[in-house]
């Protein structure tokens, strides 16, 4: 048997082309670049959103002109010319469809070609999804299913006309248009998302999942999600991406807003694979991303994400833990190769008494990639008996890259109890040793580790996603990872 | 006028005082430049995010002490470690006191920078290590351009110190508001061996504001064991920079213990230039009313097979604020690095505050650096355990805290300097107890 070492894995990796790159020629419908006053009007307008929408996104846009990018994430990139982007691309066969049959057969092609075919999901049990094409939802299943329950889950422009007081309410309150420099444009100019509202003590009978896709040359996509859990209800959501290779870097500024009322639970699971740039780290995705999620009283929001694509990642999934006895984890797998750069983590803030937040990350680094956790916990000084734990392992695989952790933690109140603990390790030559000295060749052993590395955060994915993301792994490190 | 232009301008007067023609006259000029544009540094910076200096800037400080002070040996003996004998470099008011220090020239040099700047004979390692660590911001380049006065202290080859080195900075408040910049240059050849011991008292309530620049450099094998008791009064503030230059095999040890002061902040910077090396920073932390300690520290491993650890333990109350900044950096040629980083913490108050950031930075596969840090509070069953002896609650919960922090104290090499440490804990929990245990 020829060895199979790790420089041979390295080299694996170097050459390894994005398998998901193509792209799809549907006609698009797109704006032209640039982004001012009229841009952000003309969205609205063509959406054909309610006056204090429109009100509300100039509001954001006056915001964001005030503001500046920021630059203290550890990553380094070419900034973004925001009067080089077209705010608006949507998918040209309309008016909407009623059947799965209607939608051009393209489009149906590339999701066959990502493996999640519609008439299939359709069958699979308990999966309805809600399929964004570039900026507008295309098709929506298992509507009826969800509508005898009194759940509402449909694309956010939507809502925004059928239910424009539930979102009026809700809509910037976990992220207000100001919050920062991304989640000020996206407010300004966001094109569609997802919305779902689940009602009082209703436990969703099944996973609620979108794809996202980025798939017009040039445009960005800024994505808006809300989910609001209302008392004593659940709901598990499911939010996953592959984008085609593009050369230009494609700028992916979503925003994601959870509302977990008293007695609440939300479980909001990602991958996330947008493409990450070639080799030689030319093109890919920029992905600059705001998740919070606001719990109220014995609430629990849990965020689980594996990150493998995009060439900048600037993600922070939060938890605001307002209520007494909320909950709050995060638990997180960030994979990096070649130029990739990623500097992701969470924020838990502390506001009731007896919060408790638990934050696994697991960070691994190959080729020139570069991977940071940047967390925060924070206990105020009026949350009693507030507990946090914390764990951030990183796993580096060469010398050319870079592994960084940056754990923020403020604590106000003398009984909060807080934990953290970080450690950096490569695959140990004993750990190859031993699996090959059972017959197990250095690659599956590799595959076994890393595997075994990220276990504790695989498991915490449904089951649907925890064999994709296995998959993804697999696409990011090497051929047999499984 | 704001502090920062009244520097600016007495540093012209400054340099009347000084040689004009000393070799450091560039470099005091570069220096006072650097602060001049980086100026001191605000909550904005990422460093001082959790450290205002705005409260400690607002006095009208007098930049040179206008006359020379007398103390009494015996006004001060308490500060002193007493009980050994010891080479001493005492400063009043920023001025040397040659009738409380003990100085030596006989195989080593325990002496003054100011000597050490003007006379020739010192010339060559003025020149080749005087500045050469410090970094160029601008608190530390505000030091540089006046510096003028601190401890020299040089050991050559295989010279083990017998003695160890108490540095004293007395400051007496015949001044309504004093700034204090001592420089101090410590270079340990090869094999040599020196214990240091360092100090800054005040001796009244009137503010005083230090800030100190301390240049370490342990050369081939060389060992220095550096020991900060900081344990002020609530006028004085300190702002402690110190960096540390290690070629190989070499091993410094760094224990700052904090219980005093108004704001103490201590930038504490090693720099690993060669193999095998070991570094260890320790500390204990225990404060009350609103005083603040923020330790700031820096490892940065650039060659294979070092190691560093460090351990701080902190223990607040009433309505004391701490900060930890712990960062590790890990070049990628540093293989087989072995970083360790812990950070405990202890809020005894409803209004007391920790913020911590222990941040790792990693460039090479082939290394163990792992850092813990946890905010807790003191075990009830314990509690009740030694209640349930007839220990009143008071010394229990000392006895508790004292182990604790108990553990920083057991590398602590100097028996004097550990006894000292302990009954300044035992004076700052309000016990009468030894801990003799």
């Amino acid at each position: 048997m020829s060895k199979y070492t790790e420089d041979d894995l390295r080299e694996e990796l170097k050459t390894k082309e994005y398998e998901y790159g193509f792209y799809t020629d549907i006609e698009s419908e797109t704006f032209p670049v640039g982004l001012n006053e009229d841009i952000v009007r003309a969205i609205s307008k063509k959406k054909e959103e309610p006056e204090w929408m429109t009100e509300w996104r100039l509001e954001a846009f006056k915001a964001w002109k005030e503001m500046a990018e920021p630059d203290w994430a550890n990553v380094k990139y070419k900034k973004p010319d925001f009067q080089a982007i077209s705010y608006y691309s949507a998918p040209n066969s309309k008016p909407k469809y009623d059947s799965i049959d209607e939608v051009d057969p393209e489009l149906l092609a590339t999701f066959e070609k990502l493996g999640i075919s519609l008439d299939e999901q359709k069958k699979l049990a308990g999966v309805a999804m809600d399929v964004v094409v570039d900026s507008v939802s295309v098709a929506t299943t298992f509507k009826k299913t969800l509508a005898e329950k009194g759940i509402i889950f449909m694309s956010i422009s939507e809502a925004i006309k059928e239910y424009p007081e539930l979102v009026k309410k809700y809509i910037g309150t976990v992220v207000p248009q100001k919050d920062n420099f991304y989640a000020a444009l996206n407010s300004a100019v966001f094109s569609d998302g997802s919305f779902c509202y689940i009602p009082k003590g209703v436990r969703c009978p099944m996973e609620l999942s979108t794809y996202f896709r980025i798939n017009q040359a040039g445009t960005g996509q800024f994505e808006r999600t809300l989910v609001i859990a209302d008392e004593g209800s659940y709901v598990s959501y499911l939010e996953g991406c592959t984008a085609p290779s593009r050369d230009e870097n494609q700028l992916h500024a979503a925003v994601v807003e959870l509302i977990a009322l008293d007695d609440a639970e939300i479980k909001y699971s990602t991958v996330q694979n947008w493409y990450p740039g070639n080799a030689e780290g030319k093109g890919g995705v920029y992905n600059f991303v705001t998740k919070r999620g606001l719990c109220e009283t014995n609430a629990k929001i849990s965020w689980t994400q594996v990150e493998t694509g995009s060439a900048v990642t600037w993600k922070y999934p939060s938890c605001v833990l307002k209520g007494d006895n909320s909950v709050g984890e995060f638990y997180s797998i960030a994979v990096t190769n070649n130029y990739q750069q990623a500097d992701t983590g969470t924020k838990m803030i502390h506001l009731g008494k007896n919060t408790k937040s638990t934050i696994i990350s697991k960070g691994i680094s190959a080729g020139k990639s570069q991977n940071s956790y940047r967390g925060l916990v924070q206990i105020s000084s009026r949350a009693d008996n507030a507990r946090n734990f914390s764990q951030c392992d990183s796993l580096l695989m060469g010398n050319e890259c870079g592994a960084h952790t940056f754990p923020y933690i403020e604590a106000k109140n003398k009984s909060a109890m807080i934990e953290h603990e970080a450690t950096t390790s490569k695959i140990g030559e004993d750990q190859i040793f031993y699996c090959n000295q059972r017959g197990i060749d250095t690659e599956k052993a590799i595959a076994l580790i890393v595997n075994g590395f990220s276990k504790e955060v695989l498991n915490k994915l449904p089951m649907e996603f925890a064999v994709e993301a296995q998959k993804l792994l697999e696409i990011s490190l090497e051929g047999s990872v499984g | 006028m704001e502090l920062k232009e009244k520097l600016v301008s007495s540093f012209m007067a400054f340099e009347d005082t000084v040689d004009v023609h000393s070799p450091i006259h560039d470099i005091r000029t570069e220096a006072i430049k650097t602060f001049e544009t980086e100026g001191f540094p605000t909550k904005r910076q990422e460093a001082w995010k959790y450290t205002s200096l705005n409260s400690v800037l607002k006095h009208d400080y007098s930049v040179f002490p206008k006359q020379e002070n007398e103390i009494e040996f015996k006004d001060v003996k308490k500060y002193f470690i007493h009980d050994i004998d010891a080479y001493k470099i005492i400063f009043i008011d920023g001025k040397y006191a040659s009738h409380l220090s003990q100085t030596t020239h006989d195989g080593i040099d325990v002496c003054l920078m100011s000597s050490a700047l003007s006379k020739p004979k010192y010339r060559l390692i003025i020149e080749n290590y005087f500045n050469k660590i410090a970094s160029k911001d601008g608190l530390s380049s505000l030091n540089t351009a006046f510096s003028a006065e601190g401890a020299y202290i040089h050991i050559p080859k295989n010279k083990l110190v017998q003695k160890p080195i108490q540095i004293i900075h007395f400051s007496t408040g015949n001044e309504a508001a004093l700034m204090l910049q001592p420089r101090n240059l410590v270079v340990v050849d090869e094999n040599s061996h020196v214990q240091i011991i360092e100090r800054h008292q005040s001796l009244t309530d009137n503010p005083v504001l230090t800030n100190s620049v301390t240049e370490i450099f342990t050369n081939k094998r060389a060992i220095v064991d550096y020991y900060k008791i900081q344990n002020d009064r609530e006028s004085a503030s300190l702002i402690d920079n110190t960096f540390v230059n290690q070629k190989q095999e070499s091993l410094a040890k760094v224990h700052t213990f904090s219980f005093g002061g108004k704001l103490i902040r201590n930038n504490l910077n090693f720099y690993q230039n060669g193999e095998r090396i070991d570094s260890t920073m320790k500390g204990i932390t225990i404060i009350g009313n609103k005083q603040h300690v923020d330790h700031n520290t820096l490892v940065h491993h650039i060659e294979p097979n070092c190691e560093s650890h460090q351990d701080y333990k902190g223990i607040f109350d009433d309505s004391s604020t701490g900060v930890f900044n712990g960062k590790v950096v890990v070049e990628k040629e540093a293989q087989k690095t072995n970083a360790f980083q812990a950070n405990n913490n202890i809020l005894i108050s409803d209004k007391a505050s920790i913020n911590t950031k222990p941040q790792l930075e990693i460039f090479a596969d082939d290394v163990k650096c792992s850092h813990g840090c946890t905010i807790g509070q003191l075990d009830e069953s314990a509690m009740f355990y030694l209640r349930s002896r007839g220990i009143p609650e008071k010394e229990a919960r000392a006895l508790l805290m004292f182990a604790f922090s108990n553990n920083v104290l057991d590398s602590v090499k100097i028996p004097e300097v550990k006894n000292r440490i302990t009954k300044i804990i035992a004076n700052k929990l309000g016990v009468n107890i030894g801990f003799d245990l």
